[in-house]
């Protein structure tokens, strides 16, 4: 029988009103509940009928998680704060502007509306042929269909595939490592802080998640420290069009500078991996380096060791090159 | 419990991917209640060796008999250990994972699986050319050792019969069981490096149909989960207080005079010096 389309499968639906009743909800379903924050993710899956949930658990109605405030020189976001929200908004674009870039630049108008960031950086890998319900590591089964020598795989990984070749399709996500993040999580009477960096999962690890959520966790919030805050950063995603479309690959900066020397740096590219995929050989080269031509384009080599490219998906390493280099140099990179 | 997990394949066929990992709850637990159970068993039963005073008689009739009694050779014994070593690190990579200890384990475990196909490619040829080859090998005319063995276990300490040549049965036993699956899973884990990134073959998931992939991930994780009790087993025996001294054996390659003439039938595992003396 063939998979029915745009049909959701009936579920019990929860919509509490606050953080408390969701925790509640999550704890007392487990595995059955499904969070849904702006509902970008979750409809395709539902309306796919490739993920069936038993209950779901709506947070749209918890105001506490929506909402940005003044965290002593940083900040701290809802997790079901909207994109628009954050590209919008005047501390954001003030203190940390490389996260309001990002935010400004995910899908569409309609969606950044409704998207959230905690929704962003927790979306579901959008390989086509795991999104198709297909067997693949990533669902449970033990192939994967993007890596074979007919498979089309032009967006897929180049770095740390371990079985499954999906990658991370966040804007948000690079951003908010560059940043220092920390991500807030809550479940039952728990919570725990993980640096941004560490909420993400590559599939060595755990072949069917890209974060650390697991059934019963919340996210509730993320937190920019005020250690980026002005300083001066950089986010360019390139897709192949300019509207509602994940990048290809997308990199995120976060450099402090003294004149022309780079004193200290956080480099992040998404796109590459099923991780955001952070240049830490990258920082620590360009260190106390001049932010000029020949640091990077060295830069660049450096960032892209390791490449392991398929079929389709070579063109990612000048891609990678090409962003590295922007990156360091800023707008010099376009004039000389 | 579902023994087998199953898929629908993109052509809407449904698939064999795996076994259910419950089966390796399964085995592990009956692993463990066994040696809860021979465990309790051993209190009231004494591993039935020869009386001392047979031994006695057997010792002076070979009189040529040495103090120490090679019995695992020294490539054997790095054979043995290579090849346990393989097999925990493929048991651990395996199965941690699966209990909730989350680390890379893909890239060890086929590396420690390359590691024991070379020890067992290794060993079959040790064995063929330059061991006794049969002397591990059980067949029908072990069936009056086994009787005997049965009997001698109840309590018939005065049971007639063989007693065990240079392997008891029991050994031979648990060797043709680990032989059978450990030649399983080489044989579908070499197919399986298809299936991910080595460097050594390129990755080709269609080298073989949907369903002969399913037989081949069913096949390697049912002799991965009856690993888990054979090793259990075998672990459990290696550190019984009456077997240690073929622990020991296994290290050091010897085992004692007495230990020969208690244990094994010397008409059956002729060792230099174990021939009776001529009057």
């Amino acid at each position: 029988m063939p998979p029915i389309r745009d049909v959701m499968p009936a579920f019990e639906l929860f919509q509490p009103g606050s953080v408390t009743d969701a925790l509640g909800l999550l704890d007392r379903h487990g595995a059955d509940a499904w969070v849904m924050a702006g509902g970008m993710d979750t409809f395709d899956w539902l309306k796919d009928r490739i993920k069936k949930p038993r209950v779901v658990v709506d947070l749209g109605n918890v105001s506490e998680l929506k909402g940005i405030k003044d965290a002593g020189g940083g900040v701290e976001i809802g997790a079901t704060t909207t994109l628009t929200t954050i590209a919008n908004d005047p501390l954001v674009k003030e203190r940390f502007p490389l996260l309001a870039q990002a935010a400004l630049i995910v899908a569409s108008p309609q969606i950044r509306n409704q998207g959230t960031v905690g929704g962003n950086v927790s979306q579901d890998a959008r390989c086509w042929y795991y999104r198709a319900g297909w067997p693949c590591y990533r669902a449970g089964g033990n192939i994967c269909y993007a890596d074979t020598p007919t498979a089309v795989n032009r967006e897929h990984a180049i770095f740390n595939a371990d079985r499954c070749v999906a990658v991370n399709p966040s804007d948000t996500a690079p951003a908010l490592i560059a940043l220092d993040a920390e991500f807030v999580i809550k479940r039952g009477s728990a919570e725990r802080v993980v640096p941004a960096e560490q909420f993400f999962i590559g599939p060595a690890i755990d072949i069917t998640r890209l974060t650390i959520l697991r059934p019963g966790d919340l996210l509730t919030a993320i937190r920019i420290p005020a250690t980026w805050a002005g300083k001066g950063h950089y986010f360019e995603k390139v897709r192949d069009r300019m509207v509602w479309d994940f990048a290809l690959v997308n990199i995120a900066a976060s450099l402090n500078t003294s004149g022309s020397t780079i004193n200290d740096a956080r480099m992040v590219v998404n796109g590459v991996a099923a991780t955001p995929y952070r240049l830490q050989a990258v920082e620590t080269f360009i260190k106390g380096k001049a932010r000029d031509k020949a640091t990077a384009d060295q830069a660049a080599d450096i960032a892209v060791q390791g490449a392991a490219t398929l079929r389709h998906n070579a063109y990612k390493v000048p891609l990678m090159k090409a962003l590295v280099k922007r990156a360091i140099r800023g707008d010099a990179e376009w004039t000389s | 419990m579902d023994l087998l997990s199953w898929a629908r394949s993109p052509w809407g066929e449904s698939v064999l991917i795996h076994i259910s990992w419950d089966l390796f709850w399964a085995s592990l637990v009956g692993g463990l209640l066994f040696l809860l159970a021979h465990g309790g068993y051993m209190l009231f039963s004494q591993h039935r060796k020869r009386p001392q005073d047979e031994v006695d008689r057997l010792e002076a009739e070979r009189a040529g008999l040495p103090a120490r009694i090679p019995r695992h050779g020294f490539v054997a014994r790095v054979f043995h250990w290579v090849q346990a070593f393989a097999m925990l690190a493929l048991l651990v990579t395996a199965f941690l994972p699966i209990v909730g200890v989350r680390f890379a384990w893909v890239q060890w475990h086929w590396m420690a699986g390359i590691l024991l196909t070379a020890s067992i490619l290794f060993h079959i040829i040790h064995a063929t050319f330059f061991l006794d080859f049969w002397s591990i090998w059980v067949g029908p005319k072990d069936i009056p050792e086994l009787k005997s063995e049965v009997l001698r276990e109840i309590g018939r300490e005065d049971a007639p019969g063989p007693r065990p040549g240079k392997y008891p049965l029991g050994n031979r036993l648990y060797h043709l069981a680990v032989m059978v699956a450990g030649l399983a899973v080489i044989a579908t884990g070499i197919l399986m490096m298809w299936r991910v990134r080595t460097g050594i073959v390129d990755r080709n998931p269609y080298i073989m149909s949907d369903p002969a992939w399913g037989i081949t991930y069913v096949m390697h994780g049912l002799m991965g989960v009856g690993f888990v009790g054979l090793v259990i087993a075998h672990i459990y025996f290696a550190l019984r207080p009456e077997k240690l001294w073929i622990t020991y054996a296994m290290i050091f390659g010897t085992i004692s005079r007495r230990e020969y003439l208690e244990y094994h039938d010397p008409d059956r595992w002729v060792t230099k010096g174990s021939s009776k003396n001529v009057a």
